[in-house]
């Protein structure tokens, strides 16, 4: 009895710890008061501020947008890429199979660092000294990030599949692509999914390969994209976090909140679901 | 035997993005850690470097801190992550989601309030976060990387054979003993792969350092990225063609503890 509360004390204080921060600035996004720490009266007044502030609105919606694109490409690319090498002979396999551990073990910062060169001399030798840094640009960086993992989360669902499925949905007469996206992509997309949900997640926390890639474009017009990384890391290098972004803070953690919990109650419900069945099973013997 | 053929084009968009993506800039990033601004070959780089005393603290600094995070991060995640494994404490996982999710709000956006909330509580104490760069910049790698940390030593932990663990008990090992000869070696793929988290990001990071140490720390992802403002395209890629050696030789390292079960690492994270 007292190691399970010596346990959980331990489990506690560091959730504690590990939320102090951001449970803070929470706090601290009911009152009007600019500065953190000091409290004056209860208000929203810093909600309305947040969505009156054009700033932090664009870097917002570019890094939604980017998001968004980028989680798409990568899926696809990935996706397409697992299903094509599942098949292929075991040395290309082997081969491709190394390559793409390559951006998952090494750093973001080389990541960065190596496609900027690349842009940076290609800029200068092909395209007559022009920047090549665009949006563009910086979605191949997002890219690079999240299509390795996509490859990485898909891969272990085909390889439970049947590999004969497609054979026979072949024999029955269904075209190769009516045999793909009705027969293997319903059998992998859990894999699919989660992929998809990690590149969304990859891009929209990046800020190294964003800063290194970004150009001109999307939502910011003719100034550099910023995002919503890359304005919180402009303004935390100059002072204290904006007071807006203690709103913004706050409705992101519901955000993540709200999923978290119907995960959880997705996952009690199949339990409860597999107890019952269990349950059934032992009562009719 | 057409649909054969198909099947394999599906990859071609993949295989043309790793290579265009992947393995060219990495060609691109050797051949400017060995040119000056002309493009003519030098070890001008490869000197500089490795006769500039401030670029190779910055290197041993950055393995120090790296080595130092680490411990830290198995220290006080390789119990966690017993309790959270063990059915006796604990049964649900949605305690194991709760680690997980401060990766999920943007990691920049909780550097910045960790950096606020330390400079209040430095303040009361009467002294500011720019005169104790060193333990500030600490607890920010901690507080950043222990999720890391915690899944992989987790998902390890769920599968401690039990009745070996009781064997060693019933052999006659006292509790340290068990835990040294029984649970750290059952342990160690997680333990290897959760180092493997923590150590490489944290020699590279940039954020972290740059907001918690007001400047102070300079790690090798802040000197590479001081290389990229300062547009020196072959310091910079010659660093970086370092930080990749070091990666390979980690994972060389690696090789030997894991075993090819746990070779596709990544899994994990979800």
């Amino acid at each position: 009895m007292v190691k399970k509360i010596f346990a959980y004390s331990y489990v506690y204080l560091i959730l504690a710890i590990l939320y102090l921060p951001v449970l803070y600035l929470i706090v601290f996004s009911f009152t009007d008061a600019t500065f953190l720490g000091q409290w004056q009266n209860f208000s929203f007044e810093l909600y309305s501020q947040l969505f009156a502030n054009k700033e932090i609105m664009t870097a917002l919606g570019n890094t939604l947008i980017l998001a968004c694109i980028s989680a798409f490409v990568s899926t696809v690319i990935g996706t397409l890429g697992a299903i094509g090498v599942y098949y292929c002979k075991k040395g290309i396999k082997r081969l491709t199979e190394g390559l793409n551990q390559i951006p998952v073990v090494n750093a973001e910062i080389v990541i960065a660092m190596s496609l900027t060169v690349m842009f940076v001399f290609l800029g200068q030798n092909f395209f007559g000294n022009n920047s090549l840094f665009s949006f563009w640009t910086l979605l191949i960086g997002h890219c690079c990030l999240a299509i390795p993992f996509v490859y990485l989360n898909v891969k272990p669902k085909l390889q439970q599949m049947d590999p004969a499925l497609y054979e026979a949905a072949m024999d029955l007469g269904a075209s190769p692509t009516k045999a793909l996206h009705k027969v293997i992509i319903p059998q992998i997309l859990p894999g699919i999914f989660s992929g998809l949900l990690l590149s969304f997640t990859l891009s929209l926390d990046d800020f190294i390969v964003t800063a290194f890639t970004r150009g001109p474009g999307l939502l910011s017009g003719q100034a550099q994209i910023e995002t919503l990384s890359t304005l919180v890391q402009a303004k935390i290098k100059k002072g204290a976090v904006p007071p807006e972004m203690r709103a913004l803070t706050t409705i992101i953690f519901l955000i993540v909140l709200a999923i978290v919990v119907i995960y959880s109650i997705r996952v009690n419900m199949k339990k409860n679901n597999r107890g019952r069945r269990k349950e059934l099973k032992n009562a009719s013997r | 035997m057409k649909y054969k053929a198909f099947r394999k084009c599906l990859a071609i968009p993949f295989w043309l993005f790793l290579i265009l993506f992947v393995i060219f800039p990495i060609l691109f990033i050797i051949f400017y850690a060995f040119t000056d601004v002309n493009g003519n070959f030098t070890f001008d780089a490869f000197t500089s470097f490795f006769t500039s005393p401030v670029k190779l603290n910055v290197l041993l600094i950055s393995i120090l801190i790296g080595l130092f995070n680490t411990f830290l991060c198995l220290l006080i995640g390789f119990p966690l992550a017993y309790i959270l494994a063990n059915p006796k404490f604990n049964k649900n996982y949605v305690l194991v989601m709760l680690f997980v999710m401060p990766m999920w709000i943007n990691f920049v956006l909780r550097t910045g309030a960790l950096r606020d909330l330390l400079s209040i509580i430095l303040n009361a104490c009467g002294t500011t976060t720019g005169e104790h760069p060193l333990l500030c910049t600490m607890i920010g790698m901690v507080l950043n990387y222990l999720p890391f940390t915690i899944l992989p030593l987790y998902s390890t932990m769920l599968k401690l054979d039990k009745n070996q663990i009781e064997a060693a008990q019933d052999l006659g090992c006292n509790p340290v003993k068990t835990f040294t000869k029984s649970i750290i070696p059952q342990a160690m793929p997680g333990i290897v792969s959760a180092s493997m988290m923590v150590f490489m990001p944290t020699i590279s990071s940039y954020v972290i350092s740059d907001t918690l140490s007001e400047g102070k720390i300079m790690l090798f992802g802040n000197s590479i990225y001081l290389s990229f403002s300062n547009s020196d395209w072959n310091g910079g890629s010659f660093m970086s063609l370092i930080m990749l050696i070091i990666i390979f030789l980690v994972m060389l390292f690696t090789r030997k503890f894991q075993g090819e079960k746990d070779a596709d690492r990544g899994n994990g994270s979800w």
